[in-house]
């Protein structure tokens, strides 16, 4: 209703924030789990830990760190008004995300190809606990991915928008919300890394 | 021009609405027709029970019906009823704001209840018969059924969502759009509970919803996640089950505390006594809430200390609870009482609930919860919180807040009468349920034991007048609805906000958005409310 009549930047901010953390609390109920589980069988994921790459994760650790870099970029591209510049560093995250999924494709592929997935005879075949540890990379880098994704398409948007004027330097919050919400899903991946990857 | 003249078509421009007044009544619709049809369900579980035996629906059916009855209560009436029909429509007009924050995100989220309502509602009639889990969908039995738990939990799923994003909503609003001069001192005390509430809506939420994917993810993949076999654990399901739907208790009765508060001064004509120790301790009731999920599962096998820390915090939640009680009383104590049908329904939810509360602590007790797990003194006990808590805070809402959202004034006499019914019915029902389960009645059975006909016997016919006081009260509202007498812009003599402004409210609430210079309950010049 009165939406058009006043821009509250304060209030999208704090709205953005509220659902950030509801993220963190979404991710926080895999992270009870992982903890729960690995209690459980700690033999087992340190284990099947050994099994994951390290090189294609820390690659994906280094795309996710440098795309969180040009988001920050960008907007402070924005806020000095340099649109051209501004575009080319949001289009720059979004090739990085681009980049991970592609990564993550590769490694998810591999692991597919030696008969790991879920409800794979491979994994059945498995001492108890090692079939979790895998389940639950499989569902934790997994809702990561479609996260990165969504991540992906928002800042594709947001390089349009920019483009278009729709974001401007004295309009930019639709931006930074979208950087808000990239560094999220950098932060999250930072956990998952350690956890999943280095755990062995 | 009254919100709800025409704007440019019908149905239509109710659909695409933003206004948040008619986003309320957009819930306000479905969620009235959803509570009717599971009353019906439960008054049909109750009828079941005229005999001990087989009788009138098989036991596959049976438990079908508790598990619809419990998911569209809690999920579809219980949960969202005061926030987001109440909420929405009066929060804004309380705190002098023309609209929330995010208008256009509100009707999303109507979407999403819709979605999800009409979800649960396929789950019944597609896949392989409707669930029989219970609300709960407990592992490993809501991961080894054939029945169609899928798509009941992906309904919940998306009713989550639509919680998580009024909460936003709301917390964004009352930080951001405030009157100016209403301090957080100043603001009335139905909207700090909305308050507290958006921070549980926000924050636990979303661990429900990871849950019931996980469930999903077990149903197609059988990860094992829950599974001992595999590694898992059945109980860490239950941890994340009631991480979220422990504090999902108070998302239901919080916002109904508020409202009472609410009520009480208005027909007290008396300041609330204790307003801070009234709005700190729903923010109290919201923060220990979430710390007490595992009273769920003293039986379940857990560490004997655990246990003893659960039942600890549990005590501790009684606190903030009594606080409201002992003030609701203080401030009735010397005030002029007046007993309209909002304020005698209000009254009765400080008694229902006050049952339900002490019901609970005797739970929270390490041994009697041994004694008392899994029979009827539950099902009675949530019952005195969310029906009589919860269920008559609604009432008590509507029948406060009618003259103001719709413009017509009900006839009191029914009301009272309704009442009476629903009273006498209420405890009838639920009362004997608590008997029933000291005597060992466990809950969801389809059959029961001689000993217990009796019983059953008065439980069901006290259904029938709940169910008969619920038809008189809706019939009443109905027929104010299209027959009722024009109401006055203030015909209790309110003075929060919404009472300044005319019944109904016009489409942008406030002419010109109002000073706030004093308390919300000042009803004694000179004295800060």
């Amino acid at each position: 209703m009165s939406e058009a009549a006043h821009q509250d930047y304060q209030g999208s901010k704090i709205g953005m924030w509220l659902f950030l953390f509801t993220e963190f609390m979404l991710f926080g109920g895999l992270f009870i789990l992982y903890a729960g589980s690995r209690a459980l069988n700690p033999e087992a994921f340190h284990e099947a830990s050994r099994e994951l790459s390290v090189p294609l994760g820390v690659a994906n650790t280094v795309i996710l760190l440098t795309s969180s870099l040009f988001v920050a970029a960008a907007i402070t591209a924005i806020q000095k008004g340099n649109k051209k510049l501004s575009v080319l560093l949001t289009g720059l995250t979004a090739s990085c995300g681009a980049l991970f999924l592609v990564n993550k494709g590769v490694e998810w592929g591999l692991k597919f190809h030696h008969g790991i997935y879920p409800n794979g005879p491979a994994l059945a075949a498995r001492p108890q606990g090692e079939a979790l540890f895998f389940g639950l990379y499989f569902i934790m880098t997994g809702l990561h991915g479609l996260h990165v994704l969504a991540g992906t398409v928002l800042l594709t948007i947001m390089a349009v928008l920019l483009a278009r004027e729709r974001v401007r330097q004295d309009d930019y919050v639709l931006l930074e919300n979208s950087g808000l919400y990239w560094h999220l899903v950098d932060v999250i991946w930072i956990f998952l890394l350690p956890l999943f990857y280095l755990a062995a | 021009m009254s919100y709800l003249d025409p704007q440019g078509g019908g149905l239509g421009s109710w659909l695409t609405a933003t206004d948040h007044k008619r986003i309320g009544l957009l819930y306000l619709t479905l969620m009235t027709v959803f509570f009717f049809v599971a009353v019906g369900i439960g008054v049909t579980m109750r009828l079941k029970h005229l005999s001990g035996g087989d009788y009138l629906i098989s036991a596959q059916t049976y438990n079908a019906l508790f598990t619809v009855h419990g998911v569209i209560m809690i999920f579809l009436f219980v949960i969202p009823g005061l926030p987001a029909v109440f909420g929405n429509f009066f929060m804004p007009i309380l705190i002098g704001a023309r609209d929330v924050a995010f208008p256009r995100l509100n009707l999303l989220s109507w979407y999403f209840f819709a979605t999800g309502a009409t979800l649960a509602v396929l789950s019944l009639f597609t896949g392989n018969g409707p669930p029989d889990t219970g609300w709960t969908f407990y592992v490993p039995f809501s991961i080894k059924t054939g029945t169609n738990v899928s798509l009941a939990v992906f309904a919940a799923f998306v009713l989550g969502l639509s919680s998580i994003l009024t909460g936003l909503n709301f917390i964004t609003t009352i930080h951001r759009m405030r009157a100016p001069g209403m301090t957080w001192h100043r603001m009335p005390l139905f909207v700090w509970s909305l308050y507290a509430t958006g921070w549980i809506q926000v924050l636990v939420t979303p661990i429900i919803g990871i849950t019931l994917v996980l469930v999903i993810l077990e149903r197609f993949f059988n990860i094992g996640v829950f599974d001992p076999a595999k590694g898992g654990d059945p109980v860490l399901y239950q941890h994340m089950f009631w991480t979220y739907s422990h504090p999902a208790v108070y998302i239901m009765i919080v916002p109904a505390m508020g409202v009472i508060t609410e009520i009480i001064p208005t027909f007290s004509r008396k300041s609330i006594f204790g307003y801070k120790a009234i709005a700190y301790s729903s923010i109290a009731i919201a923060g220990f809430g979430s710390m007490v999920w595992a009273h769920h599962m003293f039986t379940s096998g857990m560490a004997d200390t655990a246990d003893f820390v659960f039942s600890l915090l549990t005590f501790i939640v009684a606190v903030p609870s009594a606080i409201k009680v002992f003030n609701w009383t203080a401030t009735l104590y010397k005030g002029s009482i007046e007993m309209a049908p909002a304020m005698l329904y209000a009254l009765s939810f400080v008694f229902l609930f006050a049952i339900g509360g002490l019901t609970g602590v005797m739970q929270g007790a390490l041994g009697v919860n041994v004694h008392l797990h899994d029979t009827y003194f539950i099902v009675g006990h949530f019952h005195y919180v969310m029906f009589g808590g919860t269920g008559f805070a609604f009432f008590a809402a509507l029948l406060y807040w009618f003259p103001k959202m719709f413009g017509k004034m009900y006839d009191t006499k029914p009301a009272y009468a309704a009442w009476g019914l629903m009273f006498v019915g209420f405890n009838m029902l639920y009362f004997t349920m608590l008997v029933l389960g000291t005597m060992g009645m466990p809950r969801r059975y389809y059959a029961h034991l001689p000993q217990f006909h009796n019983a059953h016997l008065v439980a069901t016919a006290g259904s029938w007048l709940l169910a008969a006081g619920l038809l008189v009260l809706f019939g009443n509202f109905l027929y104010a609805l299209f027959r009722g007498r024009k109401a006055e812009a203030n015909p209790w003599g309110g003075i929060t906000l919404e009472w300044t402004i005319p019944s109904p409210p016009p489409q942008e609430n406030f002419a010109e958005i109002p000073t706030i210079t004093a308390g919300p309950y000042a009803y004694n010049p000179g004295r800060p409310g």
